[in-house]
């Protein structure tokens, strides 16, 4: 285990501070925490074990115990390090958008983070794009994804003569029509060596558009769900046809054997389409008339506890596998997500995985991963990239969408979530006020209530993005629903190795509409 | 406010007046108002309202049988630091001159007059014995019963749509309930005066914005508070507290006010003036921290009622500049009902007689013009006045918001050599120039009664104006070319001024513009261009009144023309012995002595530029000229002269040098000097006066009285004698001066010399009769034959009086005959 990627620079440092945090751990007697302890997408295969023989290593040391805080600076720099937000650009002091911008934010618990996010504005058509993207058995699938699949989203949207405009320029190597404009933090990064293979793929997949032109304008439900079942196409062609670079080859065997889940947004003014493939979550915050807050789902979790997904993958199958289908609520006893992008071992046939992983490159090979068969293995593909498409209309009370990865669903309701943004988001004024009414109430609790109250604001303030703040109350909630800063001290000075076993990585995506434009363009409909 | 306004025009003898109330009298903020009767004020028109307002509220249940609730309490006024109780001391110095009891107590004697105030952090404060309370609601009622026994008519629920002006004057109301035809109309809409007064087809800029205000009232204690209990205010934790039915009233003035009714009237904003607990919070901790008994009191509401707030602190009153008989009384700051009273008295002998009893300049409406009526402007600005209100008020402090507004061509340049501004009119002015690598206080830290950081920095550029030359960037200054096709020009203004304009063209003449009473209404320095025009230089803050005041005098006449020149114009002073060396070198005209005497203008070339106005004053009473460049060459000429003046050691200065120059020469300038009670006899400039000009003028009568009977008040100079400038409280002004122990005047401005190394304070004094107190004529053997002394905060120091400039034994003068015997200058 090496520590490239340390999670807490500060308790890195020393074997005296790792020590002593360690020993914090023991401290934490709440139960509570290991509700959410590792929730691995692969529990039985996947637990390192050289990470518990640290730990009891380090317990060993644990003879002066000291208390070890991270100071509030400490934990906002933590938090803060992978926020990033984008507003639209206002025209002429009008916004034409129905988004006025988004948040978004990730904390890792994994080292490194298997989470991936993107956003990006539609050049060639109208529309924004927003996406989370949960990776599992490492992060090279999601990366892919978050690469790849808007580019190919725009692509199944474009009309017949911009895909012929742009295969033109890209024969007669003029310069190439920008698709998509990128919304990025610095962290976010795309690979540079696997761009020319990416983008071969692409034109691939348009050229085939473009001789399929059905002359009808493009459905966006229908473009969402075959850029999903296309990227995943390529992902599994790219695996099985290898490529001569050795670097590149490993690379998309790793894409392949890797996966994903997606959830995916796309804002074009008031039609919202929300692309589901997996146990991400899209859930829209409502303010109601009297000003409190709701939670809309606008995606359907694909797991074992959704019925309707256990039902289909059951009807996919023979009768006969029914009983090892679905074990300990996994997929053949060892996937959460239902759907999920790359994961070719479970949608190869048996052959073609022991083909692929023989004549790969030896890493692979000394993966016992790669190598392992899942049991009950008898009529793949047992997985499916193709999303659930969910079309919304946005109304005017319809104040922000979240985009997350379960990371944040499995510590949070989503009634809380859209309480918490709601009032992030409307600021401190919109606050419920204090009425004293009838009540008989004395200066002295008057007080005690305000400075309460105030204590409370001022932690909002700390967040100038909604996504941090989500976190930060995801991470550091006590059982009064508020923030406790010792708790989030605590969870945030986990060594790397242990922080899994207490959270999962949190992608969030915030996106705030814009009601003005919601509302002008719903008059315009009618 | 109109009731008081009613009250007093009937009592002085006008009939027919009505009185419209769009809903209830005494129904809006009047009816919330705290009732808080406090004369502890700063300026000291407002001291003299808050006085007259109290005294009069004293008489009113006698008068017109309704309870106004009226109880005298007192108030004290607690200082938790040092810096306060200074400033406390200053208000209590000139209450006491004013008759009106007061005293600074200790902490100790605080509690013995409160039994609930918490006194471990104060360091004093500041009792008013005779301040009182009263029901406002009450007092404005009682008002009104006397107004309508005096024939005032009074419409509630009537409101007014807009008023009807014809040729510049009022000619009548239209109201929701018909019209009424009128000469008159006072304007007391409160924080609905700044739309009604553009309501009209001709606007009247009435520059006030609405923030809200919060008090408390609780339940009574347990033991009920006595009714007698002083007031107490704490301006340190920004609140107010008096009894109030047998427990307390408690309200304050936040650091983050807000502001509403900036697009004007709105029912949405009308609807959500809720109490606001939150926003209420640090006055609340104030509140319990002065009295931590009142922990356990219960209670009863916390009230939200909108407040108007002015631009600079004062209120507003007076007529507009634009419609004649259109008056003006509103913007009170929260002070209402302390200056209710006094304030109405004013407007209305306004109205009566034409001019106030007393000096009204500092709230007269003319002292804005239509900059100051943006909404942004108002609503920024008010965001910065309300938490004023209990901040410390030092010596020169700026506002900072609403700022950048007027600038000069230069500003960038200034800027960027380490100018410090401040702000006049609108426009940014130098203070002075920090050197580079010098580094001063922030803003905060530098507040300060005593000697403040830039001391040195203003005394180098002194020193440079007196042995070098130094530049100081002027444009601010009002000007205004009035010229005609005939005769007409020279007759009016003959008229209109007092000093003699009938000189060869090219001549400068510093004259005053009075009114019937001799008083100054204004003072400038007039140019003749030509046999047939004029250009005019007045201070700054003069461009609306003085505007206003030429226009409802001079002839309608399509022949005479009045223009307001002042935004063509960048004005540069050229201030030192050495600036004829400057200018010699940049244009061929000639320039010596012989050829350009001093209160000469000459039009000439500077450099590239060609049509530079160039006149042989300083305002300051040191050799130089000003410069009237037109603004395109502004550049131009600023950087010619700042090359060429390289060899003569030139740098740039700000206002407070060009302040500590004229102040040591005797020079007094209207608006903080002079002012409409102030005449040219008072002040020894009957020199500027003409009374043998041949013709008559404006004044003529009442200074002709003055010389024979002689002055009431004689302006002097003061130098402080034991005064150390390092450790001592500075002068200001506003501070009283005693002969041989008795009060005779007070101050108008003061300055450090750098020169004779001592303080000047300019003042007036008076001779009060010691059995009567009866005003007697000030001789100048009176000013001679005395010992003086200043109170700054209640410490008196040495002062010798003049009544003449120090000569030239202390100035290094390179040419005698350049003296400018007396000049005006503003700061």
């Amino acid at each position: 285990m090496t520590h490239r990627h340390p999670v807490v620079p500060w308790v890195e440092q020393s074997t005296q501070v790792r020590t002593s945090t360690v020993n914090l751990m023991f401290s934490i007697e709440n139960k509570r925490h290991f509700r959410y302890a590792p929730q691995k997408k692969f529990a039985a295969l996947y637990r390192p074990k050289e990470n518990f023989n640290h730990f009891i290593h380090a317990r060993d040391y644990a003879s002066t115990p000291q208390r070890f805080y991270l100071t509030p600076p400490q934990v906002n720099s933590i938090l803060k390090a992978n926020e990033y937000s984008f507003k639209v650009p206002e025209f002429d002091g009008k916004n034409i958008s129905s988004v006025l911008g988004f948040d978004s934010n990730q904390l890792p618990a994994n080292a490194p983070i298997e989470d991936r996010r993107s956003a990006a504005t539609c050049l060639q058509t109208r529309g924004m794009l927003l996406g989370v993207f949960d990776g599992h058995a490492g992060c090279a699938c999601a990366q892919a994804v978050s690469e790849r699949l808007f580019y190919y989203i725009a692509v199944s949207l474009l009309p017949h003569e911009t895909l012929l405009e742009i295969e033109n320029a890209v024969e007669s190597g003029r310069a190439l029509l920008p698709i998509l404009q990128w919304h990025k933090h610095p962290n976010d990064y795309f690979s540079k060596e696997a761009s020319k293979l990416y983008f071969n793929s692409l034109r691939t997949y348009w050229q085939e558009l473009i001789d399929l032109n059905s002359g009808e304008t493009t459905d966006v439900k229908e473009a969402l769900i075959n850029a999903f079942k296309r990227l995943d196409n390529d992902i599994s062609l790219e695996a099985q046809v290898g490529d001569p670079n050795s670097f590149l080859n490993y690379l998309v065997l790793r894409v392949a054997f890797s996966g994903a889940t997606a959830c995916v947004a796309h804002v074009d003014g008031i039609d919202l389409h929300i692309a589901n493939t997996g146990d991400s979550r899209a859930m829209l915050g409502v303010q109601e008339e009297d000003g409190s807050w709701s939670a809309v789902n606008l995606s359907y979790d694909h797991n074992a506890q959704n019925e309707h997904e256990v039902e289909r993958v059951k009807m996919e199958h023979p009768k006969s596998e029914e009983k090892s289908l679905v074990k300990q609520d996994r997929l053949l006893g060892l996937l959460m997500p239902f759907r999920a992008f790359g994961d070719v071992k479970f949608k190869w046939s048996i052959e073609l995985q022991k083909r692929v992983v023989e004549s790969g490159p030896d890493q692979l090979n000394d993966n016992e991963y790669t190598k392992f068969i899942p049991p009950n293995y008898h009529t793949p593909p047992y997985l499916t990239a193709e999303p659930e498409v969910i079309h919304h209309k946005l109304r005017p009370q319809d104040k922000f969408l979240v985009l997350a990865t379960d990371g944040l669903w499995e510590t949070m309701h989503r009634q809380d979530v859209a309480r918490i943004v709601g009032e992030y988001l409307t600021g401190v004024h919109h606050q419920q006020p204090i009425a004293v009414g009838g009540y008989k109430v004395t200066l002295g609790q008057m007080h005690g209530l305000l400075t309460e109250r105030r204590a409370r604001i001022s932690s909002v303030f700390e967040d100038q993005n909604a996504a941090t703040h989500l976190i930060r109350h995801a991470v550091g909630n006590n059982e009064f629903g508020t923030v406790d800063h010792e708790r989030l001290s605590k969870m945030l000075s986990l060594p790397e190795e242990l922080a899994r076993m207490y959270r999962d990585d949190i992608t969030i995506i915030v996106v705030q509409f814009n009601s003005h434009v919601i509302g002008a363009c719903q008059n315009e409909e009618l | 406010m109109g009731t008081s306004v009613a009250y007093h025009l009937s009592k002085m003898g006008w009939k027919d007046i009505v009185l419209l109330e769009q809903g209830r009298l005494a129904a809006g903020t009047t009816r919330f108002c705290a009732g808080i009767v406090s004369t502890a004020r700063h300026a000291s028109i407002e001291l003299k309202m808050a006085d007259y307002s109290n005294k009069l509220y004293q008489q009113l249940e006698q008068e017109t049988g309704v309870k106004t609730g009226y109880m005298k309490t007192g108030s004290v006024s607690l200082a938790q630091t040092q810096d306060r109780l200074i400033s406390l001391k200053r208000i209590a110095s000139s209450l006491n001159v004013m008759g009106i009891p007061c005293e600074i107590i200790t902490p100790k004697q605080v509690a013995q007059l409160h039994p609930l105030i918490n006194i471990h952090d104060l360091v004093g404060a500041m009792y008013v014995p005779e301040d009182a309370l009263v029901s406002s609601a009450n007092v404005s009622l009682a008002l009104a019963t006397a107004a309508s026994r005096n024939g005032v008519q009074i419409h509630e629920r009537t409101s007014v749509s807009h008023v009807s002006v014809q040729k510049g004057r009022v000619t009548g109301v239209e109201t929701d309930r018909g019209q009424i035809q009128c000469q008159y109309f006072v304007n007391c809409a409160g924080q609905w005066a700044y739309e009604l007064g553009h309501s009209g087809e001709e606007p009247v800029n009435i520059p006030l914005h609405a923030c809200e205000h919060f008090y408390l009232l609780t339940h009574p204690l347990k033991e009920p508070l006595a009714s007698n209990l002083p007031t107490i205010v704490d301006p340190d934790g920004r609140i107010y507290i008096r009894n109030w039915q047998g427990g307390i009233l408690s309200g304050g003035f936040e650091k983050n006010p807000k502001p509403l009714f900036t697009e004007g009237r709105n029912q949405l904003e009308i609807q959500n003036l809720q109490e606001d607990w939150d926003h209420f919070e640090p006055l609340l901790s104030a509140l319990l921290r002065r009295m931590p008994d009142l922990e356990t009191l219960q209670i009863m509401q916390l009230v939200n009622c909108p407040e108007s707030f002015t631009p600079d602190m004062r209120c507003i009153m007076g007529e507009s500049p634009t419609v004649r008989g259109y008056f003006v009384l509103a913007g009170m700051n929260s002070a209402g009902i302390s200056y209710g009273g006094g304030a109405g008295k004013y407007l209305a002998e306004w109205m009566v007689n034409g001019y106030p009893s007393e000096n009204v300049w500092p709230l007269d409406l003319k002292r804005f013009g239509t900059l100051q009526s943006s909404r942004t402007f108002l609503r920024h600005r008010v965001m910065e006045v309300m938490p004023l209100m209990c901040d410390l008020k030092v010596p020169r402090w700026d506002f900072q918001t609403g700022r950048q507004l007027r600038t000069s061509p230069l500003y960038d340049r200034l800027d960027a050599q380490g100018a410090r501004w401040m702000e006049k009119h609108g426009f940014e002015r130098v203070k002075y120039f920090v050197p580079p690598g010098k580094d001063l206080l922030d803003l905060d830290q530098s507040k300060t009664f005593y000697k403040p950081d830039w001391f040195d920095i203003v005394g180098s550029e002194v020193k440079c104006c007196k042995e070098a030359v130094c530049v100081i960037d002027m444009s601010s200054f009002t000007k205004f070319e009035i010229s005609s096709t005939g005769d007409q020009a020279l007759e009016s203004l003959q008229y209109l001024f007092s000093n003699d304009l009938d000189v060869p063209v090219g001549h400068v003449v510093h004259t005053g513009m009075l009114n019937e009473k001799g008083g100054y209404e204004n003072d400038c320095s007039i140019a003749r261009l030509s046999k047939r025009s004029f250009f005019m230089i007045s201070p700054t803050d003069q461009q609306v009144h003085c505007w206003a005041w030429l226009k409802n005098r001079l002839p309608d006449d399509s022949n005479l023309t009045m223009e307001d020149v002042t935004w063509k114009y960048t004005a540069l002073n050229l201030i030192g012995p050495r600036a004829v060396d400057v200018l010699s070198e940049l244009s061929y005209a000639p320039i010596t002595p012989e050829h350009f005497p001093s209160l000469f203008c000459k039009e000439m070339s500077v450099g590239y530029a060609n049509g530079i106005r160039v006149m042989s004053i300083t305002h300051t009473g040191e050799p130089g000229f000003m410069l009237y460049i037109p603004i395109e060459y502004a550049l131009h000429v600023y950087n010619e002269v700042m090359n060429m003046g390289q060899k003569y050691g030139i740098r740039n200065a700000g206002y407070y040098a060009l302040r500590s120059l004229r102040i040591e020469k005797f020079f007094a300038f209207w608006g903080q000097d002079l002012d409409a009670f102030t005449t040219p006899m008072e002040c020894g400039r009957e020199f500027q006066v003409k009374l043998e000009k041949g013709m008559q003028f404006v004044g003529q009568e009442a200074l002709l009285e003055q010389k024979q009977n002689g002055v009431y008040k004689r302006f002097t100079m003061f130098i402080l004698e034991d005064h150390d400038t390092d450790t001592d409280l500075w002068p200001w002004w506003g501070e009283p001066i005693f002969r041989n122990g008795r009060y005779v005047g007070k101050t108008t401005s003061s300055a450090y010399s750098y020169t004779l190394e001592r303080h000047v304070c300019l003042g007036f004094v008076q001779h009060f009769d010691e059995q009567t107190g009866e005003e007697l004529v000030v001789t100048t053997d009176f000013i001679n034959q005395g010992e003086y002394e200043i109170n700054i905060a209640g410490q008196r120091f040495q002062a010798k009086a003049k009544l003449y400039p120090f000569s030239s034994l202390f100035a290094h003068r390179r040419r005698k005959d350049e003296v400018e015997l007396s000049g005006y200058q503003r700061e």
